[in-house]
């Protein structure tokens, strides 16, 4: 697990914050800004940011495909906020979709402007006590296929969530000093690794 | 589960969402169009870009509130707005307006020449420009969430952002390195607040994001500010008085991204047309710098 490398998509967004709660854990944060970046990571994260702006340059720099591998080869990927738009396979009110890799349903600005952003502390599936989640402008999913996993709702809507290898959350997670639901993720990218151990 | 609205937390969070991007200044819903589609993280939505504002003279105030709401129905990314230095007034409107951003900015002619807003006061959050770090602390003493240089709006001048972010961040390292028994009298020298100089030395960086503004006229513009050090970069006038808005806007946001890819931001800036006519500062009469404000 020393090694474990997790990449973080460096395009746009709360990028550092992530790498430096990665780096509190002991492991290797890599800011990803190039496709071929992907090959060295065993799990990415999709930041927080503005989700128009990060996939406009995913798509302008060739990141869609490589990421839609990255998937199918079952490595786990986190999309927190902005992060978690860009996973759904469909956004509410809206045709488009991004990455269009889970199966939910997502809704943009869910909450409100930034005015209506908020922190609340949130029992999380998986975690003992509950999590201080921050919202800033956030989605939420608005409906979920079967198989999608609830790990947390805020007033009966579902603001975590995880899919096989793909983990999502409508709050930041990297802007508190709680390191426990990237653990969560870490958790995922070491289970990964052992089932391909098994594999290999 | 209880509710916490516009902590601390929750305002420079949104700002760090912002990072690494390009937020830009508008005049109305078609341009918030040709921004949001170029990949700006934020517009500025504005009755006058800043050089017009200088053009114009006379005194300029927040823009006519039916400007912003058009461009709040037009984008669906964040809309911040401007309000006079200390005008409360301005300020509260545009919060109940539901911007999302309020720049408490030097643009526009102030409200009151001794005191800023009392920004911690507010639920949405404010950005402020700043000089040097004692401006930067008291702006941050009164609560703003975000910061930005001053340059000099409105001239398609870097020279003046250069300086200022320069200053910043070589007095940020230097409280980093210093002894705790210098401090006091660094913040008294500074004219900063003695709390947030502490807690800027023990992190090692200002508590807030601080972004580039005040004269970015072109894509070299944008990646050179990033270069020294700039969270990410304000376009004022830049943007829609080049020749070609959305090629410009285009460019900067993508040498924004890669700043230190120095082959792509050579093709980027081929073939741009003009960028905006720019001003030489010292041609400017000291009435009319903004960043005295």
């Amino acid at each position: 697990m020393k090694d474990m490398k997790i990449g973080v998509l460096g395009l746009q967004g709360a990028v550092d914050e992530h790498i430096k709660q990665i780096t509190a854990l002991g492991l290797h944060g890599i800011t990803i800004k190039h496709p071929e970046q992907l090959e060295q990571i065993d799990g990415l994260i999709l930041p927080g940011g503005e989700s128009t702006t990060i996939s406009r340059l995913i798509n302008r720099y060739g990141f869609a495909a490589p990421i839609k591998e990255f998937s199918k080869r079952k490595k786990p990927i986190f999309g927190t906020c902005a992060g978690m738009v860009l996973l759904a396979k469909e956004l509410s009110a809206s045709a488009d979709s991004h990455l269009g890799l889970m199966d939910i349903c997502v809704k943009r600005n869910a909450f409100g402007r930034q005015r209506d952003s908020f922190e609340a502390k949130l029992d999380v599936k998986g975690l003992a006590d509950p999590f201080s989640a921050v919202f800033i402008r956030a989605p939420y999913v608005e409906s979920a296929e079967a198989h999608v996993e609830v790990l947390a709702t805020y007033n009966e809507h579902i603001v975590a969530a995880r899919q096989e290898h793909l983990l999502v959350s409508s709050f930041h997670p990297e802007l508190t000093g709680d390191t426990r639901f990237l653990e969560l993720f870490v958790q995922m990218v070491t289970e990964y690794q052992e089932s391909e151990l098994i594999i290999s | 589960m209880e509710k916490l609205l516009g902590t601390e937390t929750v305002k420079r969070g949104m700002a760090q969402m912002q990072k690494g991007g390009v937020i830009m200044d508008v005049v109305n819903a078609e341009q918030a169009k040709i921004a949001e589609a170029s990949g700006a993280v934020a517009v500025m939505a504005l009755e006058r870009v800043p050089s017009d504002i200088r053009a114009a003279g006379g005194v300029a105030r927040m823009a006519d509130p039916r400007i912003v709401e058009e461009v709040m129905n037009a984008v669906s990314i964040p809309v911040m707005a401007k309000a006079r230095i200390g005008h409360i007034v301005e300020a509260r409107v545009l919060e109940a307006m539901g911007v999302d951003y309020i720049d408490e900015s030097e643009v526009l002619t102030p409200a009151d020449e001794e005191f800023h807003l009392l920004k911690s006061a507010y639920t949405v959050p404010f950005v402020c420009g700043c000089r040097d770090l004692g401006e930067a602390a008291r702006r941050i003493g009164e609560g703003a969430a975000m910061l930005r240089t001053k340059g000099e709006p409105g001239t398609g001048n870097i020279v003046e952002a250069v300086r200022h972010m320069r200053q910043v961040n070589a007095q940020v390292r230097k409280v980093t390195l210093m002894n705790d028994d210098e401090l006091m009298t660094e913040a008294k020298i500074l004219g900063a607040p003695y709390e947030i100089l502490k807690q800027i030395k023990e992190a090692g960086k200002l508590p807030v994001v601080n972004f580039a503004a005040g004269g970015v006229a072109t894509p070299a513009d944008a990646a050179l500010m990033m270069e020294l050090g700039a969270d990410g970069v304000f376009v004022g006038s830049g943007v829609f008085k080049s020749e070609n808005p959305e090629k410009f806007a285009n460019a900067i946001v993508q040498a924004t991204t890669y700043y230190n890819d120095y082959d792509l931001i050579g093709k980027l800036s081929q073939e741009l047309g003009s960028a905006m006519k720019g001003i030489d500062i010292a041609t400017l009469a000291a009435e009319e710098r903004m960043q005295e404000r």
